[in-house]
């Protein structure tokens, strides 16, 4: 039992319990700001726990992640475009759309390792950013405004932010969980051994690159889904949101929260956000404070944030 | 026939440019196991040096001498302060550290020289359309870039093949642990290579300054396609390095000027105009990732690891 | 007993609130404040701080107060950015915007929460067309419309033929129809580069070059104008094709580009030294307040977009809760603009004059650009007829 109450699992508890009682405060308070803002990052985050899976437990640096927030978002962007507004089948279509592209590019990229895995992922995202940029039906370089947003009857209403809020929050959550029983399945448990130590593996008689593709899916398909979050909160896609910088903004959140805990993405991004916000209203030459930062944090605090709060415990 | 001419020395000074930067980095990459984002930093501040120096001094030549050492001299600095102390990090670190680096040198410069970005211009004998064949007119300057980035790219093969120093790289970048237990001063020459890398990126941004503008943000994009070339050509390999950049260069500049019209054979006019840049930019990626699919450690790895 | 007094006193203050909301005006203004293309949004708010002080930081008796927010030219941060100026900061006004996509995404927040919003340069077609909206602004032009000048302007130089060059992007390709639907004379070729990473433009160039054509004109704004100019330059097309322009020379470009500008003309509907009274003052003003700067056609619509919300504020006393009225203000016009009179269309973009730039040298050696001539007058955008307002 007190193994459970050290400062990681207290910090998380809270950072749920806050996510969870926000729409709260902001109703009272009147600031629906900050609800907007932390919708946002809270998308982001579900897009952090799925690079997590893949980056943190299985070894696999993916610098093209942007990628699939853009073909989520593009699937529900394009659908509402032609008049098909139901989130019935949008989300399903974002959700499909990322996996086959996961499938494609996961089978052809799994045959290199390390750095050489980092670019061709990441040339494969290009690859779908210039295609976004030649739809010139959809907007090309400018984007996609999405008029109105995913219509699911009468089960939710999108475009009330609360609502929307929890389903976002919903989402995370439930991502979160599922990075959790996959991770301590036995099919979790070989993709970490995988990390660890590829060639015992695979002499052990694991068809590797088969568990490393499963993996590779279904972080691809969680980003999607956050893509089809994200054009549902911008009410808006465009190329951009694929654009290596945005992967790499992905990668930063991740590392910065601590790469293979389960709750460490969810913390790197709200950190990196709102740092980013808060610097930003304090002075225009934010960048100039958050980069030696950054730099500070991997000299001095390994394993990110996860790491500082799991050797609080230890100290 | 003439234009094809010409677009043959337009990619082949894009390629060349590209290998001075992409040099470093393999190097750096190959040798210290270090992945530096923010070498595309170090090619701005070569810009930004040459562009403060040559207005200083009144000279071409001697203010880009200046901001070469300038470059040479951050470089040296920054691995001394900072970077050093992360080569036996995982990948990752590096990214994180030198993503921050990129931040803080764009907002350091925009401090420094306001936002604006600079302009270098050209002493006069080096804007002249040079005649190369009957008919067929050539930016000296482009021109006098091929022929400084041929110089360099002798040196350096020269430097790493013929001597001692070059052997040790060589040795680094294949076996790491070997030199090391070899006794040889390892600090010592991954400074110096860090350094040659520095100067380089800031040898390929000054010359690319009169061509585009002095700005932020500059070395981001063609960092990319730096990283792009050397993971084609085999990270650590010079030789690698050299062959991927003109290619690239080549396919970039190529595609652009021919695949427009090639695509209005089979699409109407509009379509093409709009799917050919796209298609033009993507060329290079679909280069790689084919490469890298048939050859999953590019095209000339170093050593086994 | 003492603390239901407060309860109660609490209660009036808050109904009564939109009543004391109104004690200050507040702007939201968002722009381009870092990067490399923040040189454009600090002249935007350079020009828009130049005009308070010009009106006595007051409007209708009210202080004003003005928050400025970076897009960093991503649509999405814009977005966010413009959502924060209404939810949290609840401003009566929004203005800024210098990127179509940009504006495009965050148009929809303003619209749907009745913002009042003055756009001071975005001008995507839509914005005029069909997603023309009874509280939106504008004090700059739709795309189109400075370039159909500069194919006028050819068509009045008698030239036979042109090759058309401009970024894959919409504003791009705005900008190359434009001059097609204007000129007379042959198009011999039509290159579109990658927006905004390509900066190496010698393929296209030497294109240029082969087709024969009389002419080039380009569209590029920022600093891509900047290397525009140089390449062509040192390809030594000066003296063989000469070029013809759409905010591609500005005052922060020219700089930069120096001699490589010098007799390069383009359209536009604000040159620095146009003869009305407003524009002198705000031309010897701006540099007297910054001194080394000289003001572009942003700041001058950010200036403009100042004074027309001063007149509609004026017109409502400062009641900003009287929307319609501040509208009925605005339509007007009724406030002296730097460019000179000019009117609204029904779909609220103006309706007004362009002008032949050209760079010259001054007398003391420097550059600058100058008016030569009226190419068109009471220009309208021609996707008005789309828009549903009447």
């Amino acid at each position: 039992m007190k193994a459970w109450l050290n400062a990681r699992t207290i910090i998380v508890a809270l950072v749920v319990a806050g996510l969870l009682l926000l729409p709260v405060y902001t109703t009272l308070s009147g600031n629906v700001f900050g609800l907007t803002l932390f919708t946002r990052i809270i998308i982001y985050a579900l897009a952090a726990v799925s690079l997590n899976l893949i980056m943190g437990y299985g070894g696999m640096m993916s610098f093209g992640h942007a990628a699939y927030l853009g073909i989520g978002g593009y699937a529900v962007g394009i659908l509402a475009h032609e008049g098909i507004g139901s989130g019935f089948i949008q989300w399903p279509v974002a959700l499909a759309a990322s996996a086959l592209f996961a499938l494609v590019i996961g089978a052809l990229s799994l045959r290199t390792r390390g750095v050489y895995f980092i670019m061709i992922t990441l040339a494969f995202a290009q690859m779908a950013y210039y295609v976004a940029s030649g739809l010139a039906r959809y907007g090309g370089d400018d984007g996609l405004t999405i008029y109105k947003r995913s219509d699911f009857g009468g089960l939710i209403d999108l475009s009330n932010r609360v609502q929307f809020y929890y389903l976002c929050l919903f989402c995370l959550l439930g991502g979160v969980y599922l990075v959790w029983r996959i991770v301590n399945s036995r099919f979790g448990m070989v993709v970490q051994g995988l990390r660890s130590n590829e060639r015992r593996m695979q002499a052990i008689g694991f068809p590797v690159n088969r568990y490393k593709l499963v993996c590779f899916v279904i972080s691809g398909t969680i980003c999607g889904l956050a893509g089809a979050l994200l054009a549902n909160n911008t009410d808006f896609v465009s190329p951009a949101s694929m654009y290596w910088t945005r992967s790499g903004d992905l990668m930063v959140m991740v590392i910065l929260g601590g790469m293979g805990s389960l709750f460490g993405p969810v913390l790197g991004t709200i950190a990196f956000l709102l740092l980013e916000e808060a610097l930003s209203q304090f002075t225009e030459y934010w960048a100039l404070i958050m980069g030696p930062m950054l730099l500070l944090i991997v000299l001095f605090a390994r394993g990110g944030i996860d790491g500082m709060l799991g050797r609080m415990r230890r100290g | 026939m003439l234009l094809v001419v010409e677009q043959f020395l337009n990619g082949l000074q894009f390629g060349l440019l590209l290998f001075l930067l992409a040099a470093g980095l393999t190097l750096v990459f190959g040798i210290m196991d270090f992945v530096n984002l923010a070498h595309g930093s170090l090619y701005m501040m070569g810009a930004y040096f040459a562009a403060t120096f040559v207005v200083w001094t009144d000279s071409f030549i001697l203010g880009c001498v200046l901001a070469l050492g300038a470059t040479l001299l951050l470089g040296i600095l920054l691995e001394f302060v900072a970077l050093r102390h992360l080569y036996n990090r995982d990948h990752l670190d590096h990214v994180l550290a030198t993503f921050g680096l990129i931040l803080f040198f764009n907002d350091a410069v925009r401090l420094i020289w306001g936002p604006a970005g600079l302009a270098l211009p050209l002493p006069p004998w080096l804007t002249v359309p040079f005649q190369i064949m009957p008919g067929v007119y050539y930016p000296a300057y482009r021109l006098a870039i091929i022929v400084v980035a041929l110089v360099v790219a002798l040196l350096l093969y020269f430097v790493v093949m013929r001597t001692r120093i070059g052997m040790l790289i060589r040795a680094g970048a294949s076996n790491r642990e070997m030199i090391g237990a070899l006794g040889i001063n390892i600090k010592l020459l991954y400074t110096l290579v860090f350094g040659l890398g520095a100067a380089l990126a800031g040898l390929a941004g000054l010359m690319q300054a009169p061509i585009l503008t002095v700005q932020i943000g500059m070395g981001e994009n063609i960092l990319i396609l730096a990283f792009v070339i050397i993971v084609i050509g085999g990270i650590g390999s010079i030789r690698g390095a050299f062959l991927a950049a003109i290619f690239v260069g080549m396919i970039d500049t190529l595609g652009r000027a021919f695949l427009p019209d090639l695509l209005r054979q089979v699409l109407s006019s509009s379509a093409a105009s709009t799917a050919a840049p796209a298609l033009s930019s993507m060329l290079i990626y679909l280069l790689m990732a084919i490469v890298l699919v048939v050859r999953p450690e590019g095209l000339f790895p170093a050593g086994r690891r | 007993m003492r603390t239901s007094f407060w309860l109660a006193g609490a209660t009036v203050l808050a109904l009564a609130n939109p009543a004391f909301a109104g004690d200050t005006i507040k702007i939201g203004f968002v722009s381009t404040f870092s990067g490399p293309t923040a040189v454009i949004g600090n002249d935007m708010r350079n020009s828009f701080e130049l005009a308070l002080d010009h009106i006595g930081r007051k409007m209708g008796g009210k202080p004003v107060e003005v928050i400025y927010e970076d897009d960093g030219q991503k649509p999405d941060v814009g977005k966010q950015k413009t959502e924060k100026l209404i939810q949290s900061d609840k401003v009566d006004f929004i203005a800024g915007y210098i990127w179509s996509n940009v504006l495009l995404a965050s148009l929809k927040p303003v619209v749907d929460s009745k913002t009042m919003m003055v756009i001071a340069n975005a001008g995507p077609s839509q914005l005029a067309g069909e997603l023309c909206s009874p509280y939106v602004f504008s004090t700059s032009w739709q795309n189109d419309q400075t370039p159909q000048a500069v194919g006028e302007y050819m068509n009045q130089k008698g030239v036979k033929s042109v090759f058309l060059i401009g970024p894959n992007y919409a504003a791009g390709k705005d900008m190359l129809a434009g001059v097609k639907s204007t000129f007379k004379g042959e198009i011999k070729g039509e290159e579109y580069t990658v927006w905004p990473s390509q900066l190496d433009f010698s393929a296209e160039l030497s294109k240029a070059r082969a087709s024969g054509a009389a002419s080039i004109f380009v569209f590029y704004p920022g600093a891509a104008g900047v290397q525009f100019l140089n390449q062509y330059a040192q390809a030594g097309l000066k003296a063989q094709m000469p070029l013809y322009t759409a905010f591609t020379i500005d005052e922060l470009s020219l700089p930069l580009q120096k001699e490589n500008a010098l007799g390069v003309p383009g359209a536009q509907q604000w040159v620095n030294d146009l003869p009305n009274e407003a524009n002198k003052k705000f031309v010897a003003d701006y540099r007297k307040k910054y001194p080394g700067l000289r003001p572009t056609f942003y700041g001058a619509q950010s200036y403009d977009a100042a004074q027309l919300i001063a007149s509609a504020v004026e017109a409502v006393k400062g009641d900003t809760s009287k929307k319609d009225e501040m509208k009925a203000a605005m339509e007007k016009a009724n406030f002296k603009s730097v460019r000179g009179d000019f009117k609204f269309g029904k779909n609220h973009m103006p309706i007004q004059n362009f002008y032949l730039q050209d760079v010259v040298k001054e007398a003391d050696g420097s550059l600058a650009l100058k008016t030569v001539a009226t190419i068109v007058k009471d220009s309208q955008d021609k996707y008005h007829e789309k828009c549903p307002m009447k």
